[in-house]
């Protein structure tokens, strides 16, 4: 009887230290999931909600759901046709621009590990960690069209004045320009560790079957480095999208609408127009273009890792 | 022949390498330049590269035109929020995903991983009513608390975490260490790399940050340097660059010493794309 009594005690602490092992995980990261549930799931699907609704922030009671209201106004409206349009021209040229400059600086720096090229590197890199309002009143100062270094550089060697921010048709390639110097620099060191991580086994397996320079980069350097390029092209293009700051900071979205892009136009909406709604339904347009991207992403890579 | 072919080559890879570095660093040159030039300097039509007398006045200027000791105030605690929260949550998330075996483990990792993806760009909206709504909007606790969990910081901690070997676990298990003796005194010194990456991401990044406070503070008691900095170009016009590039620098000069002391670190943290 007495035994009994024990080992049921037993098997109960045991069950009680099993019972504890078993929640201890869960407790572990339970802190980070209330963060994630507070500030990522709650909001995003306030934003779906509302993008639905004409949300009254002053008295609640008075939002009403609209429907499809909200889209369909975003639809037919030619700011926000103009927004779009504009955010694709920025990340097309964003994304052509610094995928030509960092694969060939990659390239091209990758060859030595001489102080030189490290010091170029350092250097290229170096306005990605820079703030993004630094940068975007340096280079308002200098594209300033009378006293900017730009113009003043520009005249001095015989050649016209360019208005740079300041009219409608040069202030989006303008603003391209100074995101995409910000940038190269960073996808440029993620290619440069990419081709790196090709063991040099492979270069000389490559050289005593007498593969050229063309065939070496075809055959093997682009498909070794290309889960790093899907990356880079895929983040730089979710970058591109939610670009905000050089824009606001350049431009204010001007003149003329000419640089506003998705993320601006957000913005605006909240505090400027005080249009929730409208802005939620613009900031679910930006989360499906962004899911779509991730999709293919993992997609690309999955098919890739395949084989490997 | 070869020889000579091969010194020009090298020449001029130099000079080419110079050029590039230049293109690169010229603009931070050029802001150290105007913010030492005279108004007249600044606002002449003629080009001034290198001031005749430095103008030290225009810091002071700068520094008195809007509350920057204030505005570094509140950068400085952010970061110190945003840092210590975000160790303090995601040091036992990336223990637990890299060393316990539970159910919907891999789920759960999935879910941080899609809420890394979504824009904080959207999310602003009703985080910044629900700030309002817990009348937080005259603390510094909006610019902290949305970032308490940081999935990419998770994702890191936890390849380290990874790298550390189990045995090491289970000899301090049979010592009856607790987990979090463990994670104290075994995991974070094996994983200090990665411990230092996660923070100078984080210093680095919120220092820089200018869309979170823009959208999230209504008052300049609250305000981090980013706002301040930029509010200088309404408040000095667009005539005095020269006070202008000053208060930039004080945006700049922080983060440019901390890359010229660590920049093969920070190159490292900031381009590990979790892909090998």
């Amino acid at each position: 009887m007495k035994k009994k009594t024990t080992n049921t005690q037993e098997s109960e602490k045991k069950y009680k230290a099993n019972w504890k092992e078993k929640i201890k995980p869960y407790l572990y990261i339970a802190p980070a999931f209330v963060g994630i549930g507070l500030f990522t799931i709650y909001p995003v699907i306030k934003v779906l909600i509302w993008s639905f609704q004409k949300v009254n922030q002053l008295d609640t009671s008075k939002t009403k759901w609209v429907g499809m209201k909200n889209y369909s106004y975003l639809i037919s409206n030619s700011a926000f046709q103009k927004t779009l349009l504009n955010t694709l021209i920025y990340t097309g040229g964003t994304l052509a621009i610094i995928m030509t400059c960092a694969l060939i600086l990659a390239f091209w720096l990758n060859k030595s590990q001489g102080h030189l090229t490290i010091f170029t590197q350092g250097a290229a890199f170096m306005p990605h960690v820079i703030s993004s309002v630094s940068i975007a009143l340096v280079f308002s100062m200098m594209m300033n069209p009378s006293f900017g270094l730009f113009n003043k550089v520009l005249t001095a060697i015989g050649l016209p004045a360019s208005p740079w921010l300041t009219s409608s048709s040069t202030a989006m390639p303008s603003v391209v320009g100074v995101a995409s110097w910000k940038a190269i620099g960073y996808y440029c060191l993620i290619i440069i560790g990419a081709l790196q991580s090709i063991s040099a086994s492979i270069y000389e397996a490559a050289s005593l079957d007498k593969a050229g320079v063309g065939v070496t980069l075809r055959k093997i350097t682009i498909p070794m480095i290309s889960p790093q390029l899907f990356f880079v092209i895929i983040t730089m293009t979710i970058g591109s999208f939610k670009v905000f700051d050089t824009v606001r900071l350049l431009t204010d979205g001007g003149p003329n609408n000419a640089t506003s892009v998705l993320v601006y136009y957000i913005y605006k909406q909240v505090f400027w127009e005080s249009n929730i709604g409208r802005a939620c339904a613009a900031g679910i347009v930006l989360l499906i273009l962004v899911g779509i991207l991730t999709i293919i992403y993992f997609k690309l890579l999955s098919k890739r890792v395949h084989y490997q | 022949m070869y020889k000579v072919r091969k010194r020009i080559g090298s020449v001029i890879s130099v000079i080419l390498k110079l050029i590039v570095s230049f293109i690169f660093i010229f603009p931070f040159l050029w802001m150290l330049s105007v913010s030492l030039q005279s108004d007249a300097e600044t606002q002449s039509m003629s080009l001034t590269l290198i001031p005749k007398t430095p103008q030290f006045q225009n810091y002071v200027n700068a520094w008195n035109s809007a509350p920057f000791p204030l505005y570094i105030r509140n950068s400085l605690l952010v970061i110190a929020g945003i840092v210590i929260l975000q160790m303090l949550i995601m040091v036992p998330a990336a223990y637990a995903f890299a060393k316990m075996e539970f159910k919907g483990k891999n789920i759960l990792f999935g879910i941080i991983l899609i809420a890394f993806m979504m824009p904080i760009q959207i999310r602003f909206i009703p985080i910044y009513f629900m700030m309002s709504d817990w009348n937080l909007m005259d603390t510094l606790w909006p610019q902290i608390l949305p970032h308490m969990t940081d999935a990419f910081g998770i994702f890191l901690l936890r390849q380290y975490f990874m790298q550390v070997p189990d045995e090491l676990i289970e000899a301090a298990k049979l010592d009856k260490s607790t987990d979090l003796q463990i994670m104290w005194k075994i995991m974070l010194p094996m994983s200090r790399p990665g411990v230092a990456s996660v923070i100078l991401l984080s210093f680095v990044g919120h220092w820089n940050d200018y869309f979170w406070p823009l959208v999230m503070t209504n008052s300049d008691s609250v305000r981090p340097i980013t706002i301040g900095v930029a509010s200088l170009k309404a408040t000095e016009g667009s005539l005095f660059w020269n006070t202008i590039m000053a208060g930039n620098m004080f945006l700049v000069i922080p983060v440019l010493i901390i890359y010229f002391l660590m920049a093969r670190n920070i190159i490292k943290s900031f381009t590990y794309t979790g892909i090998k």
